[in-house]
C-alpha cells in the first residue's frame, strides 16, 4: 500500500512536469549494430546459432536466470534451435519438476518435453535473496523488453522496408554481455556491482557472467571448434537464442508476411484496374440517381 | 433516413422480396444507403478514410473477440496469458499483433479523417451533428486503446493505468469516486484489470452504435467534398455503388500493406519495450510514455505546472473540437478557396505533429516551455484564429459547380472524356 502510494506519488510527480522522478540514464553509449541472420524480411534463425545459445544459457545463464515461459519442447519446433524430440526428451529428463502426488504431498519427478524451463530458485524472493536483493530478470521476453533510443530521425527510418531495424534489445543484450571494462578515473564505483559501459547508469549488479573458452564448443572433424570460443562469440550465439526465446513463431511470421503482402499489391493492382475502368464511364447524365428527391444545402 | 430512403430506387422483384419489403424495408435502406447514394464526383483519396476507418473497426473487433477466449484478466495472469497466445494459440501471435498494430492503424486512419474534415471545412452547416458524432467516436476511441493497452499488464501497463486513474482523481468533487471505481479498491490492481476488460469489450460496441448514428447523419446532409459547395445537379454526383464502393475498396487494400507490414516485420515498433516487462508495483519505469496516438494531449497535460489546470486543459483539448463549427466564421467550407485560413490549417497540423514529439520527450527544461507555446497555439487557433480569420479574410471564388471543379469552368462532359484521375484530385489549390 506504502509502495502504491510513492509510486503513485512518483508518478503524478512525473506527469505534472517534475523532473524528480525522471530516472538518469547515466548517458550510456548506443550499443553497437551487430549483423544478425534474422534481421530483415527474409532474416531466418541459424540453427546451429540457437543451439549453441542454448548451451549458453544452460551452462552459465541458468545458474540465476529462470526462462519460465519456454517449454522443453518449444526446443523441436519449427522455426527454432531444431533439436530432434529425441534429445528434447532426453534433455528434460535430466531436470527434475515438482508436482503434487495423489496424497497431496510434493514430489520430484523427471521433467518431460511439455514441461517448461524450471526455474533456478523457487520463487521471486529467493531469487532476489540469493542476488543482492533483485531477482535476475526472466529471460523468456527480455530480448523484446529491452531497448534504447534511436532518435530523430532514425526512429523514422527503421520503420521502413529497406532501412527497417528491430534488433535494438539483442544488440542491447550483445553489447552489455560485452561491455564490461575498468571504471573510468573519476567514476565513483557504488559498494556492489560492477562496471559496465552499455548498462544504464553503468553500476549492473550481475557480475561479468563471461569469459574466454568458458564453454566448450561442438567441435568439427578436425577437432576444432566450430566457431571461436570467445567471449564475443558466446555473446552473439545466447542473444540469437534470447530473440528466438522471446519470439518464436519469427520465421513463420516473416514467412507469411511476405505471402500477405505480395497479395494485397497484386489484389490492390486488380482493383485499380477495375476502379479506373468503372469510372472511365463517369460523364454526362448519371444514371440511379433522382437528384429532384435529393435534399442539397 | 426519410431523406436517404428517398433517393431509394429499389424495387422488388420476387415474391418474397415484396413481401419483406412491405413489411421490413431493409433492403430498400441498403439499397438507399450504399448503391444509389448519391456522392460528389470530385471527392479525392482522403474521402476513403471512413471506409477504412470501418473496416478496422470490423477487424478490432473480430481479432479482439478471439483473443478474449483465450486472455485471462487478472493482475496474476494477464501477461502470461497474452504470452500463451503469442506462443502456443494457434496464429495467436497473428492475432494478438493484428490487434495491437490494428489500434495504432485505426488512429493513423481516424486522424487523416479527423484532418480532412478539418481542412474542407466538413464540420460546418449542416453537418453539425454529423460531426459531433465523429467528436464521440474519437472519445470512445480514445477510452478503448487506453483500456486496450492495459489489458497485457506489463510496465507501461500498469503505470499507463496509474497516470491515467490518477489524472481523473484531480476532476473536482466526484474525482476520487470515480478513481475507485475505476480501480475496484485503493489502488491500480487485480479489480482494475477485471473491470478494464469488462470496460474494453463494452466500448467497441458503443462505436458500432454511434457509427451507425454518423452514417446515417452522412446520408441525410449529404457528402462534404474538396470543393465545399454542395451537390446542385446530377451531373456532379455518382451514386455510391459502383463508383464509391470500388475506390474505398481499393483504398482499404491498399492500406492493408501498410497494416501488414507493420504486423509481420515491425510488430513491436509502435508499442514500448518496457510492456514486455511484467507489471511491478514497486519499480517505476525511466520513461512513462503512453501510445503515440495520445501524445499530444500528453504534452499537453505536461506543459501546464498544475494537476487540475493540467487535466482541464487535456480534455479541453479534445472537447474544444466540438465547438469548431460555431467557431468558424466563414461560410466558405474547403481551404481550397481560403487562402488565409490555409496557412493557419497547416501551421496547426504542424504545431499537432510537433506536441506529439514533445509528449514522447522527458518533462524538463526546453522541452516544457516548447509544450506550452505549443498548447497555447492549439487553443489559439480554435479561439482566436477560427473566429478572427473567418472574418477579415476574402475567399477565392467558389467554382459553380462541382462538376467544373472536375472538367474545369464553361466545358460540357462528354461520355468518356474525363480522365479517370481528375475525379480523384482536388482541385488543383491546396
Amino acid at each position: 500500500m506504502r509502495i502504491a502510494l510513492l509510486a503513485a506519488a512518483g508518478l503524478l510527480a512525473a506527469a505534472l512536469g517534475s523532473t524528480g522522478a525522471y530516472a538518469d540514464d547515466g548517458h550510456a553509449p548506443n550499443p553497437p549494430r551487430e549483423k544478425w541472420s534474422f534481421a530483415g524480411m527474409f532474416g531466418r534463425f541459424d540453427q546451429a546459432q540457437l543451439q549453441r545459445g542454448f548451451q549458453v544459457y544452460k551452462e552459465v545463464c541458468a545458474n540465476c536466470h529462470a526462462m519460465k515461459l519456454v517449454a522443453f519442447r518449444n526446443l523441436s519446433e519449427e522455426g527454432g534451435p531444431g533439436f530432434s524430440a529425441a534429445q528434447v526428451k532426453a534433455l528434460a529428463e535430466t531436470y527434475s519438476v515438482k508436482e503434487l502426488d495423489d496424497s497431496g504431498s510434493e514430489k520430484e519427478r523427471p521433467a518431460r518435453p511439455a514441461d517448461r524451463f524450471p526455474p533456478p530458485f523457487p520463487n521471486d524472493k529467493a531469487a532476489a535473496a540469493a542476488n543482492g536483493g533483485k531477482a535476475p530478470p526472466d529471460f523468456s521476453v527480455l530480448a523484446k523488453a529491452r531497448t534504447y533510443e534511436r532518435g530523430f530521425p532514425w526512429f523514422v527510418f527503421d520503420a521502413l522496408p529497406f532501412t527497417s531495424y528491430s534488433e535494438q534489445g539483442v544488440d542491447y543484450i550483445h553489447a552489455l554481455l560485452t561491455g564490461y571494462e575498468d571504471a573510468p578515473k573519476g567514476f565513483e564505483m557504488p559498494g556492489s556491482g560492477y562496471y559496465n559501459k552499455y548498462y544504464p547508469g553503468h553500476v549492473i549488479a550481475m557480475p561479468n557472467p563471461l569469459s574466454e573458452g568458458q564453454i566448450t564448443y561442438p567441435k568439427d572433424d578436425k577437432g576444432q571448434p566450430v566457431v571461436p570460443e570467445t567471449v564475443e562469440q558466446y555473446s552473439h550465439d545466447v542473444a540469437a537464442f534470447m530473440a528466438w526465446a522471446a519470439e518464436p513463431h519469427m520465421m513463420a511470421r516473416k514467412a507469411l508476411g511476405l505471402r500477405v503482402i505480395l497479395f494485397l499489391i497484386v489484389l490492390a493492382g486488380l482493383l485499380y484496374y477495375v476502379k479506373k475502368q468503372v469510372w472511365k464511364k463517369v460523364g454526362g447524365e448519371v444514371h440511379g440517381l433522382q437528384p429532384e428527391l435529393h435534399k442539397t444545402y | 433516413m426519410s431523406s436517404a430512403h428517398a433517393t431509394s430506387t429499389y424495387v422488388p422483384k420476387s415474391r418474397a422480396a415484396k413481401w419483406f419489403e412491405s413489411r421490413l424495408p431493409l433492403v430498400g435502406l441498403v439499397h438507399s444507403s450504399f448503391v444509389a447514394f448519391p456522392v460528389p464526383r470530385n471527392l479525392n483519396y482522403f474521402y476513403t478514410f471512413g471506409a477504412i476507418l470501418i473496416a478496422f473497426l470490423g477487424i478490432q473487433i473480430v481479432t479482439g473477440v478471439w483473443l478474449a477466449m483465450h486472455y485471462d484478466p487478472s493482475a496474476a495472469n494477464a501477461f502470461e496469458s497474452v504470452e500463451h497466445i503469442m506462443r502456443d494459440v494457434n496464429y495467436g501471435w497473428l492475432l494478438r499483433y493484428a490487434h495491437a498494430n490494428g489500434a495504432s492503424m485505426f488512429f493513423v486512419a481516424v486522424y487523416v479523417h479527423i484532418f480532412r474534415n478539418l481542412y474542407y471545412g466538413s464540420y460546418k452547416a449542416p453537418r453539425e451533428v454529423l460531426y459531433l458524432l465523429g467528436v464521440i467516436i474519437y472519445l470512445l476511441m480514445m477510452a478503448t486503446a487506453f483500456l486496450g493497452y492495459t489489458l497485457p499488464w506489463g510496465q507501461m501497463s500498469f503505470w499507463g493505468a496509474t497516470v491515467i486513474t490518477n489524472i481523473l482523481a484531480a476532476i473536482p468533487v466526484v474525482g476520487d469516486t470515480i478513481q475507485s471505481l475505476l480501480w475496484g479498491g485503493y489502488s491500480v490492481g487485480n479489480p482494475t484489470v477485471n473491470r478494464f476488460f469488462s470496460l474494453h469489450f463494452l466500448l467497441p460496441w458503443m462505436i458500432a452504435g454511434v457509427v451507425v448514428l454518423h452514417v446515417w447523419a452522412l446520408h441525410v446532409t449529404g457528402q462534404n467534398n474538396p470543393a465545399g459547395i454542395p451537390i446542385k445537379s446530377s451531373k456532379d454526383a455518382v451514386p455510391f455503388t459502383p463508383y464509391a464502393t470500388i475506390k474505398d475498396v481499393f483504398a482499404v487494400v491498399v492500406f492493408m500493406i501498410l497494416f501488414a507490414w507493420f504486423i509481420f516485420y515491425q510488430p513491436n515498433y509502435l508499442g514500448h519495450a518496457d510492456n514486455y516487462v511484467p507489471a511491478n508495483p514497486s519499480v517505476t519505469p525511466a520513461h512513462i510514455v503512453p501510445e503515440w496516438y495520445f501524445l499530444p494531449f500528453y504534452a499537453i497535460l505536461r506543459a501546464v505546472p498544475d494537476k487540475l489546470g493540467g487535466v482541464i486543459l487535456m480534455f479541453g483539448a479534445v472537447l474544444i473540437l466540438a465547438f469548431a463549427p460555431w467557431l468558424d466564421t466563414s461560410r466558405v467550407r474547403s481551404c481550397n478557396y481560403r487562402p488565409v485560413y490555409r496557412v493557419f490549417f497547416w501551421v496547426f497540423t504542424a504545431n499537432a505533429i510537433i506536441l506529439g514529439w514533445l509528449g514522447a520527450k522527458p518533462p524538463e527544461g526546453g522541452y516544457v516551455i516548447a509544450s506550452q507555446i505549443c498548447t497555447a497555439y492549439y487553443f489559439a487557433h480554435f479561439l482566436i484564429v477560427m473566429p478572427l480569420v473567418g472574418l477579415f479574410e476574402t475567399p477565392d471564388r467558389l467554382p459553380g459547380s462541382i462538376l467544373e471543379t472536375v472538367t474545369g469552368p464553361g466545358k460540357q462532359v462528354s461520355g468518356s472524356g474525363m480522365p479517370a484521375g481528375a475525379a480523384a484530385e482536388p482541385a488543383k489549390r491546396g
